[in-house]
């Protein structure tokens, strides 16, 4: 991987501490993201994907959640190692976040201007008039019509298309190196996804910003990313470039998957779904956590956990078919 | 039915002083109105636990049979509330109409005005008297008893069990009865055991003012208010009947918030159920 | 904001016709005859029937009630049967009493209360938040009167710090209110307490908390700027509920600590059957009421912008 990395996650592991038990939301997640890339990230609901970037932003809410171990390479320094008030400077800085729900990620009683200009007042340390030149070149940016008036309207006069849009302009205030995006158009009509797609992507070409793109829709990882990272239950199985992904799937989670989601070119009549249920989070099994829904199933699966390996140039699988030297 | 720490305390409080009212002669060691004037303003010593009065009656058996008199108010007036509440607020509710707009807004109307300003000025009307208190704390206090009712019956009615009764030719007074009042039981014991929380002190603010209870019959606040004048002297006075009403609020409270939690477990997400803000509002003097 | 207002505003008309109506009545509901009460029995029928004549009571039930709001709108109250003062004049004198009493508890119950709420929220169960639980329940309990009592006792015996009554002559003397202002705000400040809480709480599980961190904003900042102001809009439509409370509780506090406010006022009036004064009092009170919820109102709009616009 001799490329420049932006971003190198370690093995980072977190744990949720219950009455009724240990939640591995997150246990043993390798990612890298290089500058300017986009990295897709993409697995079933509870897999772990929205825990990995609330881990890297350090704002798990602790307790009842905490980061056990592994480390957040950004630039080569560890976040995980920073004190909070370190950590501050990074967060809407450098690294900056954009949420599911365009509905309730904004708050209500503050203007769209004032949430925007008082990240740009703390990070960028420019006078309020400054601040607010900016944000309205940012809603300019993104597409908020008279944005010269909105930006002292409240967040219930936009629609959730337009709030996504001030989440965006909001986030890329600041000009981060990497923007987290944690599903960024699920809850928006089919059409209003298409168009923040393309803005964001427009956004990235223009600006060189890293993406890291949380999803469970792989039309959206297929138009967006370069690299993709699969996770299932709190673990990375699978990273590799997008279309050695789609054109190669190597681990049995990731087929299963492809083939479990509508394609328009193969006008399949039937989808596959994969069987069965994810572990228990509260008591994952001995060996591969996949392996109670897997297809080619081996003796070892069930005793030992999988390691992450290059089987190929720049293709990392987490699956005993390819650990050849341990079978 | 499991109550939480706090609640069992509360009911073992609400226990207490049930079984002290209801045994005050027996446990009380003195007559509590015998003035005895040789043993007057005495501190707390062996023969008297809590001392005597200016009178030199004995505090501890005048507390006893004050628990008596703050219970019995506490129950009529409650009991009172209630029912006018559940019959007002289940007419309004099951009506509708014009007959629940003009009901909501008489009861708008009778809320806007605080509980205990007007249980004073409904007083003027009245002879200061124990009867008296249980029929202006129990007139006043319907509104909220009215308006829970109200809400759940409105819930209930457009609910399918109670179509399914009406489909099969029940009579809308059977329908209330039999459909309606389980279900709002739970919120209305809540509510009916914090209500008698507001008021045990409603009534012991009103003796003290002397339109409640009237001496020499024993009221905590009558006693509040004997004692009121001699706080640097005797601070006995005020301390006991004092820490008897605060004691029994405080049970009263936390058997309705262990109540709530267990019977509307909505409530228990931090947050507090409606009617429970409603009382907390409603039961300060 | 400016049509709501209006709006808002003119809805307190026919609430203060209400009031009026209920007030008028009360008087009618007096058993007895209105003039024997105010001269006693011992005046020739010819002195009563000018009266009466003079005051307007034999006119038709109606004509009355036009004749009482034309009175309230020129400010006349009507007259004592006691001290034969104009209420209006009365309550004038007692007015700023209550005003200070009032105003030092308010302030005092919501910034003590706002800020122990927003404390035990943002360290939820800790010992501190424990602490605050039961002091909530204390709060709820406690019998205004009896704290003030123990507070005298505290504060005269022991400290001699503070003046334990009046309320040291004319214009506002800040210690005179100290004691009493506790006191009677003391259980508003427990609900304002409970109130933020459970606001807060239920605020900083939102997901623009959530937004304001990721954002890089310090906690102090995100909590204060961004969940308060949002964990308010719940508190402030107690508040007008909250002040209500609290006027009954202004006659218990005057009482105690020998304030001569309108509580005292309405006490000395009732317990003397002084109807016109009761009445009086009962009419601007419920008109405090109206004014305070009108405001609260307000408030709740200016914390929320959805409201505005509607």
């Amino acid at each position: 991987m001799g490329r420049d990395l932006l971003i190198h996650v370690k093995d980072l592991r977190t744990y949720f501490y219950t009455d009724v038990g240990v939640v591995k939301a997150v246990d043993g997640v390798n990612l890298e993201i290089g500058i300017g890339e986009t990295l897709g990230i993409v697995g079933e609901s509870g897999s772990g994907k929205s825990i990995t970037a609330m881990s890297m932003m350090r704002l798990i809410p602790q307790p009842p959640g905490r980061i056990e171990g592994g480390e957040v390479l950004f630039y080569g320094k560890d976040l995980l190692k920073l004190s909070e008030k370190e950590m501050m400077k990074i967060r809407g800085n450098e690294i900056a976040m954009i949420f599911q729900d365009p509905m309730t990620s904004l708050n209500p009683v503050l203007t769209v201007g004032e949430q925007m200009i008082e990240t740009i007042v703390l990070h960028q340390k420019v006078s309020r008039s400054m601040a607010k030149r900016r944000a309205i070149e940012m809603l300019e940016r993104v597409g908020i019509p008279e944005a010269k008036g909105r930006v002292n309207n409240y967040p219930h006069l936009f629609s959730g298309g337009m709030r996504q849009r001030v989440m965006i302009a909001m986030a890329l205030s600041c000009n981060p190196k990497l923007l987290i995006a944690d599903e960024p158009t699920t809850a928006l009509d089919v059409t209003i996804q298409a168009q923040i797609l393309d803005l964001m992507n427009n956004l990235q070409q223009e600006l060189g910003t890293a993406i890291m793109l949380i999803t469970h829709n792989l039309g959206v990882i297929a138009e967006l990313c370069q690299k993709v990272l699969v996770m299932y239950a709190g673990n990375t199985v699978e990273y590799t470039d997008v279309n050695t992904l789609f054109a190669k799937p190597m681990h049995p989670y990731t087929y299963g998957m492809l083939e479990s989601s509508p394609k328009l070119e193969l006008r399949k009549q039937r989808l596959d779904p994969i069987e069965g249920h994810p572990p228990d989070p509260y008591r994952l099994p001995q060996g591969c956590n996949f392996a109670q829904r897997c297809r080619r199933i081996m003796p070892v699966c069930e005793r030992e956990k999988p390691t992450l390996l290059e089987i190929e140039p720049g293709h990392f699988v987490s699956c005993f078919l390819y650990e050849r030297v341990k079978i | 039915m499991k109550l939480s720490k706090g609640s069992q305390f509360g009911l073992l409080i609400v226990a207490l002083m049930t079984l002290v009212a209801i045994l005050a002669e027996t446990i009380a060691p003195y007559d509590p109105v015998q003035v005895v004037l040789k043993d007057s303003l005495q501190g707390p010593n062996f023969k008297h636990f809590m001392g005597t009065d200016l009178l030199g009656r004995d505090i501890l058996s005048r507390i006893i049979y004050g628990a008596r008199a703050s219970l019995m108010i506490g129950v009529t007036a409650t009991s009172i509330s209630l029912l006018l509440g559940v019959i007002v607020g289940s007419v309004s509710g099951y009506y509708g109409g014009w007959v629940d707009s003009l009901i909501m807004r008489l009861t708008d109307i009778f809320s806007a005005f605080p509980y205990f300003l007007m249980a004073i000025i409904i007083m003027t009307f009245f002879e200061p008297s124990m009867i008296s208190v249980f029929f202006v704390l129990g007139i006043v206090g319907w509104t909220n008893y009215a308006r829970l009712v109200r809400g759940q019956v409105i819930l209930i009615k457009v609910s399918s069990y109670v179509e399914a009764a009406r489909s099969i030719g029940a009579k809308d007074g059977r329908i209330i009865v039999h459909h309606v009042f389980p279900n709002i039981l739970s919120p209305l014991i809540v509510y009916t055991t914090m209500n008698i929380a507001g008021v045990i002190l409603a009534e012991a603010g009103l003796s003290f003012l002397g339109l409640g209870v009237q001496p020499p019959t024993p009221s905590w606040g009558v006693m509040l208010s004997e004692g009121k004048d001699f706080i640097f002297n005797a601070p006995w006075l005020i301390f006991w009947p004092g820490a008897a009403l605060l004691f029994s609020v405080i049970g009263y409270n936390l058997l309705g918030n262990g109540l709530r939690d267990r019977l509307d477990p909505r409530s228990k997400q931090g947050g507090e159920s409606n009617g429970s803000r409603l009382v907390n509002s409603c039961q300060r003097s | 904001m400016i049509r709501f207002i209006i709006w808002r505003i003119l809805q307190c008309v026919p609430v203060g016709l209400g009031i009026s109506m209920l007030t008028f009545l009360m008087l009618s509901l007096v058993p007895g005859d209105p003039v024997t009460l105010m001269l006693g029995q011992h005046v020739s029928p010819q002195i009563m029937n000018n009266v009466r004549q003079e005051l307007g009571l034999d006119l038709p039930f109606f004509s009355r009630y036009l004749q009482y709001v034309w009175n309230i709108l020129h400010g006349d109250l009507g007259r004592s049967y006691i001290q034969h003062q104009e209420v209006t004049t009365m309550l004038l004198d007692k007015i700023p009493i209550t005003f200070n009493l009032t105003f030092v508890a308010t302030t005092f119950a919501v910034t003590a209360g706002v800020l122990i709420g927003v404390l035990s929220a943002v360290k939820q169960g800790s010992p501190w938040d424990t602490f605050t639980t039961g002091f909530t329940l204390l709060g709820i309990s406690v019998p205004s009167f009896w704290l003030g009592m123990i507070l005298q006792l505290i504060f005269g015996v022991i400290f001699r710090i503070l003046p334990v009554s009046g309320s040291g002559g004319d214009g506002f003397q800040l210690q005179y209110y100290i004691l009493p202002g506790f006191t009677l705000g003391f259980a508003s400040m427990a609900m304002y307490a409970g109130l933020t809480r459970s606001g807060m709480l239920e605020v900083l599980r939102q997901d623009y908390i959530r937004t304001a961190r990721a954002k890089g904003l310090s906690k102090p900042v995100v909590v204060f700027k961004h969940g308060l102001k949002n964990a308010l809009i719940p508190v402030t439509t107690h508040a007008g509920m909250d002040f209500a409370s609290l006027m009954g509780g202004t006659v218990l506090t005057e009482m105690i600590f020998s304030l001569p406010g309108i509580g005292t006022m309405l006490i000395n009036a009732v317990s003397r059957r002084d109807y016109p004064v009761v009445q009086g009092v009962t009419l601007f009170l419920a008109l405090v009421f109206v004014l305070v919820n009108l405001l609260v109102d307000i408030l709740y709009a200016v914390l929320d912008p959805r409201i505005r616009y509607d």
